[in-house]
């Protein structure tokens, strides 16, 4: 309890702020997809409602409250399921590239030798190529592949996902190899198992929440890339933001604005709500971004000369002092 | 060559540089023709009689042992030829000389913009942390990462493009295009048209390109707000820049003349990076705007199933991601010497 509240007393101000605006925003999607059963009108392939058809492309009012867009299906509801799909692909692909990348890092790191430095190869090879690029060519070959989009697309970002935490992990571990408390343990005796598991994990793992959340904001676009360029989910296997705004490009030219701008809107507020929390885990984990209360030495203005005690950054030009 | 010299530092570049090419290469190959089967019948598989199918595997050598076909494709690479299309038999070197130049200036473009946009925002927020303006600026550049790509370009052509005219489809206005394209001297659209002394056509170029660089230069800005930031708040924590200010030099010098140039050396290695990140928005800037480059000629042999097509554009990709990575270490090699003994 005491590290999950750290994030909170580390941070004051507008930090704060900025941390527990995340958190709503995370939450309220989180809500959505939980219980869009029960929230969303109707289901995310639906198109009629006791037998009568829904209109096309009806702007938004009663009955509809966000429209219905090009394929006679309600905007709201699929806004609503699409936060399903989103958390559950996402959930997904950052759980597995942790699971692989994490044990990966820790034993190139701590074996060390040829073995790392072909992982390390390996790994620095897939993070420098683009990784929508990585995910476009893995979607292509596994939408031929595998049945599911979802378990498809959630594949993908797998794998662009494995080398961000197998490089941080396996750094900690190449320096933490080194440290007196793992000699200490090895002159005890521990075996080598003993001493990943029980020493270096627990001391790798704290930087995994942060790259997770941020992984988690990257894959949330990074899937609706995949569902624009149409090597995402399908529309009738379940609702995607992506998708959905493929489709309102061409209704953009009539001036249709309500198929495009709501699933749009959710993206950005996913994004930026798993943003703000993983930096502002990262700001209390990284102690060199940690802003002391006490001790930070500030000159206060009176000690230089007058007339540039504005402190902006450009408007001091006559401060040498 | 003594122990930190610059030639040194690039020869030893080039030496990480080819296992990294090596691997790549490889997982592009294994991926593209191992993984999916007989690249043939997918891209035209069902339209043409078996018979002729088997004919043009042969024609094309896909039926000898993989491990020749792998030599064969590095050979190819190193010779800069990447192969022809399945579906329409270009070759793909002539993809990338038609429509590279598009690429080009739209990534250059919204390059410039992301830089123009992002340093300043970023060494303000740094500056005054957790102030408003701070927090305006951090939202700023979260939320235009956090905005797709299609998004922004479909709210830009509705909200922006329509009231304002300005153009949301393709490179140029068909005539310009016309006019330009027949006497091409560099295949980039918008270089030719200044060699030529076209002003006009120069003029409608420029402007097509306004909103597609603003979509994906917004996209990149975020990160260049967001590392500019945080690079000045961990230099304004040094101890030499403490001990500037120890010397009662006033704070706003002390970042100026003390912080800045430090808290920007890092942005220069990110560089790289953000090249790889600019190609991937690239593909989706394209395919929003209608833009004749190289990312929707990806999604083009994409949904045209042409392996050998994908597998060669992103070969292409692969080669220039791992050319600036060299050119940015080396350049970064230059501003920072500490950089060349590591």
């Amino acid at each position: 309890m005491k590290i999950l509240l750290a994030p909170f007393r580390n941070t004051t101000g507008m930090a704060r702020w900025l941390l527990v605006s995340g958190l709503a925003l995370v939450a309220l999607f989180v809500v959505m997809a939980v219980f869009a059963p029960w929230l969303a009108p109707y289901g995310f392939a639906q198109n009629s409602v006791d037998g009568v058809k829904f209109e096309k492309l009806v702007p938004p009012g009663p009955g509809h409250p966000f429209g219905t867009n090009d394929l006679f299906y309600d905007v709201l509801s699929r806004v609503i399921w699409g936060s399903q799909t989103a958390l559950v692909v996402v959930l997904l692909s950052v759980v597995l590239s942790a699971l692989i990348g994490v044990p990966l890092g820790l034993l190139s790191g701590y074996v060390g030798g040829r073995t790392d430095r072909v992982l390390v190869l390996i790994m620095d090879a897939l993070y420098a190529f683009p990784s929508l690029l990585l995910a476009i060519v893995f979607g292509f070959l596994l939408k031929s592949v595998l049945p599911s989009g979802v378990v498809a697309a959630a594949l993908s970002l797998t794998v662009i996902y494995i080398p961000q935490y197998f490089r941080v992990v396996r750094n900690t571990a190449v320096s933490a190899r080194e440290a007196t408390y793992v000699e200490a343990a090895r002159a005890l005796g521990a075996s080598n198992s003993t001493i990943m598991r029980r020493y270096l994990f627990s001391n790798v793992i704290q930087s995994v929440p942060v790259i997770g959340t941020l992984n988690a904001a990257d894959a949330i676009s990074t899937l609706a890339a995949l569902g624009f360029l149409g090597l995402g989910i399908q529309p009738q296997e379940a609702a995607e933001w992506g998708f959905d705004l493929s489709r309102a490009m061409d209704d953009a030219a009539s001036g249709i604005w309500w198929t495009g701008l709501f699933p749009g809107i959710a993206i950005v507020l996913l994004v930026t709500g798993l943003t703000l929390v993983g930096e502002g885990l990262n700001e209390t984990v990284n102690p060199t971004l940690r802003k002391r209360r006490f001790s930070a030495v500030v000159l206060p203005p009176a000690a230089v000369p007058s007339g540039s005690a504005t402190g902006s950054t450009t408007g001091a030009e006559g401060a040498a002092s | 060559m003594s122990r930190g010299s610059l030639p040194r530092y690039i020869l030893a570049r080039i030496g990480l540089m080819i296992p990294m090419m090596l691997v790549l290469l490889t997982l592009v190959f294994l991926l593209l023709r191992v993984a999916p089967g007989d690249p043939i019948t997918a891209a035209v598989g069902g339209k043409l009689d078996p018979v002729v199918i088997e004919a043009r595997r042969e024609s094309l050598g896909l039926n000898r042992p993989l491990i020749v076909q792998y030599l064969e494709y590095l050979w190819q690479v190193a010779r800069f030829d990447f192969g022809q299309t399945i579906s329409d038999n270009r070759p793909i070197i002539e993809i990338i000389r038609d429509n590279g130049g598009a690429t080009l200036t739209l990534t250059i473009g919204a390059f410039l913009i992301a830089l123009g946009i992002g340093i300043p925002l970023g060494l303000v927020a740094g500056r005054a942390r957790d102030s408003v303006r701070d927090v305006v600026i951090r939202l700023f550049g979260v939320v235009t990462y956090a905005a797709p790509i299609f998004f922004v370009g479909l709210m830009m052509q509705m909200f922006v493009a329509r009231p304002l005219g300005f153009p949301t489809s393709g490179i140029a206005n068909p005539r310009t295009q016309f006019t330009v394209a027949t006497k091409p001297i560099t295949h980039i659209l918008l270089i030719d048209a200044a060699l030529q002394g076209n002003t006009q056509a120069l003029g409608d170029i420029l402007l097509h390109h306004v909103l597609p660089c603003l979509t994906l230069g917004l996209l990149i800005c975020g990160v260049f707000i967001r590392l500019v930031r945080v690079n000045l708040l961990q230099t304004l924590q040094a101890d030499y820049v403490e001990a500037a200010r120890a010397r009662g030099i006033h704070e706003s010098r002390v970042v100026r003349k003390h912080a800045f140039r430090n808290a920007l050396v890092p942005v220069v290695t990110v560089i790289g990076l953000q090249a790889a990140m600019l190609l991937g928005g690239a593909v989706l800037t394209e395919k929003t705007f209608n833009w004749p480059g190289l990312g929707t000629q990806l999604v083009h042999y994409i949904s045209a199933r042409d392996y050998i097509g994908v597998q060669g554009l992103v070969t292409f990709f692969a080669v220039i991601v791992v050319m600036i990575s060299l050119v940015v270490d080396v350049i970064n090699a230059l501003i920072d010497p500490r950089v060349r003994y590591s």
